[in-house]
């Protein structure tokens, strides 16, 4: 949708690798930092929220895919991590991959399904059979707990060593997990494959000419997208040792929508700075109630009128650096 | 004839007329969407809201002015309808240049904004609205009892249908709305005001889905969720039938509504997710939908 990934000359284009590691270097220390003077609990649900929306931008900003499906990914891979934690006693990375390959077998799925429209059509395939999800998780009272959920997910000993239960420890876990996150999507926008999935993004019909084969590109960085937010819906279940309906609504899909368009969407950074903008404002305008989702809308309405770019594109066009 | 299939005949003609009243308003819903996606190219993402809107604005007009629900079956659509025309001016209006997900993203805000006032000004619990003097009762039927007022929506809602379809596809009115949607450059060359067009086309879709509300208020409970959950249905829905042809929006709705009927009478745990299983199996075999145009 935004056009920040323009084609540089290839010194620009190193300055630009040099300030991206720079900001990644900042987000780390940041990353440090932070549990000394915030909640590690808030800390961690921004990050787990960043990474759904950070995935989510993989999607559109890559593959030009506006999926109003997210949640179901995010929600499912929440559940069996969950289930596999607290039924199967499964250690918290088997529980972590667990929940990630169901995110990528769904995203399989529907990514077969979705990609054969375009455009709004996607967008509504992707947000009917994530409500099939929905409905699925709540029926499938003996998996997902139904209405209650799955509560009391155990956080584990990470590889029989190190105990999660801590807050602060989970945190370093959490923090690693997320920056890898990004390290690999960071990665994979600047691979060879990320170029095609551009270049597709940008005009299928040339892709097509070249002799690309289109669907496998978009089937691919669906599965992706996927995957990684089965990471975060994972991380989620035991950062608050709950999984519940609420993950796989679509409002979450909705969330991680508003997230990346706040930040900027098909920015690198925007979906994170997003994400901790609209965690934060929930936390703190919680005392408000229902106010919350009116305040939501208008934000979505105010960024979709008047701030496209979003705060980091908005950044990104004053410094004319791709962020 | 006591049993049908195993099933009694009462359970099994219920649902059928209860399915076919879900499906006169998927019918209603996915039409306007389909008006407003002809010609604005937008997934109207507030129509749910909207539709909502309109079942509560039918319970203000009854509760605080004692406008009853006939005047409201008049009222409500042109209110909900201006309030329709309005976000088109202000908002939508700013926005038709740009790529066709904005227009999602944007109704989708709208959407938020309008569920969130009724939440927070009527709270979440369901409101009754009386059925009309008119229309109490029922029929026997001899195998079942229908309350004359779910007949009242078929019917009405089915002539509401006909009608939008009549005026797209046969007047002088709906050849320039067509138009618009084939060529809005060409036919703004032939002295037709397309902006105007536009805006009244979404007042129009709009208008629809608060009329459906309307009908919706005295058989559901007046809530703020009733959009929600009704909305992404409608989208499947739209889905199956493909965007290309209004009898389409019109047939898909009510086959839909019917087939969810008699699931809930044969395999009830299925209910919620077969119009999803069956738009999969339709992108599977056609992905333009049954009714639609390939794009």
């Amino acid at each position: 949708m935004s056009d920040l990934a323009h084609a540089g000359t290839v010194p620009d284009e190193r300055n630009d690798r040099r300030l991206h590691l720079a900001i990644m270097v900042g987000i780390v220390l940041a990353l440090i930092v932070t549990p000394f003077f915030l909640y590690p609990v808030f800390v961690m649900k921004c990050l787990c929220f960043a990474l759904l929306a950070l995935a989510f931008n993989l999607l559109l900003g890559q593959g030009g895919l506006l999926s109003f499906g997210h949640a179901a990914f995010f929600g499912m891979a929440s559940y069996v991590s969950a289930y596999a934690a607290a039924s199967w006693q499964l250690p918290p990375e088997l529980a972590i991959l667990a929940g990630m390959l169901a995110a990528t077998v769904l995203g399989a799925v529907f990514g077969s399904l979705a990609i054969r429209r375009q455009g709004i059509y996607f967008a509504m395939i992707t947000l009917a059979l994530a409500q099939m999800v929905y409905f699925f998780s709540l029926q499938a009272t003996g998996f997902t707990g139904g209405e209650d959920g799955i509560q009391g997910v155990p956080r584990g000993m990470l590889f029989g060593v190190i105990d999660l239960s801590s807050d602060r420890a989970l945190y370093w876990v959490v923090a690693a997990i997320f920056m890898a996150a990004l390290a690999a999507m960071y990665r994979i926008m600047n691979s060879p494959f990320g170029e095609v999935c551009k270049a597709i993004r940008d005009n299928e019909p040339r892709a097509i000419s070249l002799g690309y084969g289109v669907n496998r590109y978009k089937l691919t960085i669906f599965i992706l997208s996927a995957t990684l937010a089965g990471l975060a819906g994972a991380m989620k279940a035991l950062v608050f040792q709950l999984a519940t309906l609420t993950d796989v609504h679509f409002s979450m899909s909705g969330e991680a929508v508003l997230m990346s368009l706040v930040g900027g969407v098909g920015t690198i950074f925007g979906p994170i700075v997003g994400a901790f903008v609209i965690v934060t404002m929930q936390n703190y305008l919680a005392s408000l109630g229902g106010w919350v989702t009116v305040i939501q809308g208008v934000v979505f309405v105010f960024c979709v009128i008047a701030f496209r770019d979003g705060i980091v594109g908005t950044l990104a066009r004053l410094i004319r650096r791709p962020l | 004839m006591s049993e049908l299939i195993g099933i009694p005949p009462q359970v099994l003609l219920g649902q059928i007329v209860l399915g076919l009243i879900n499906g006169s308003f998927y019918a209603m819903l996915s039409l306007g969407l389909a008006v407003i996606f002809g010609l604005l190219n937008i997934i109207n993402f507030a129509h749910g809201a909207l539709y909502m809107m309109g079942a509560f604005v039918a319970w203000m007009l009854l509760h605080y002015l004692g406008i009853n629900y006939w005047a409201a079956l008049l009222l409500v659509p042109l209110l909900v309808g201006a309030f329709g025309v309005l976000i088109e001016r202000f908002l939508i209006a700013r926005i038709a240049h740009l790529d066709h997900l904005y227009g999602l993203l944007l109704t989708f805000g709208i959407a938020l904004i309008i569920q969130g006032l009724f939440r927070n000004g009527f709270g979440s619990s369901g409101l009754a609205y009386e059925i009309p003097d008119a229309l109490r009762g029922g029929q026997n039927l001899g195998f079942m009892f229908l309350p004359n007022y779910r007949a009242w929506v078929i019917v009405a809602s089915l002539a509401v249908c006909l009608l939008t379809w009549f005026v797209i596809e046969k007047t002088r009115l709906g050849s320039y709305l067509r138009a618009a949607t084939e060529n809005p450059a060409l036919t703004e060359t032939f002295g037709i005001n397309v902006p105007l067009l536009i805006t009244l086309t979404y007042g129009f879709g709009v208008a629809l889905a608060a009329l459906a509300g309307v009908f919706a208020a005295p058989i559901y409970a007046v809530n703020p969720n009733m959009g929600v959950d009704l909305i992404i249905v409608v989208f499947a829905v739209v889905v199956i039938g493909g965007m290309g042809s209004i009898m389409g929006a019109i047939i898909t709705g009510f086959a839909l509504g019917l087939v969810e009927g008699l699931t809930k009478v044969f395999y009830p745990e299925l209910s919620a997710t077969v119009i999803f299983i069956i738009m999969v199996l339709v992108l599977l075999v056609k992905p333009s939908g049954i009714f639609g145009r390939s794009i």
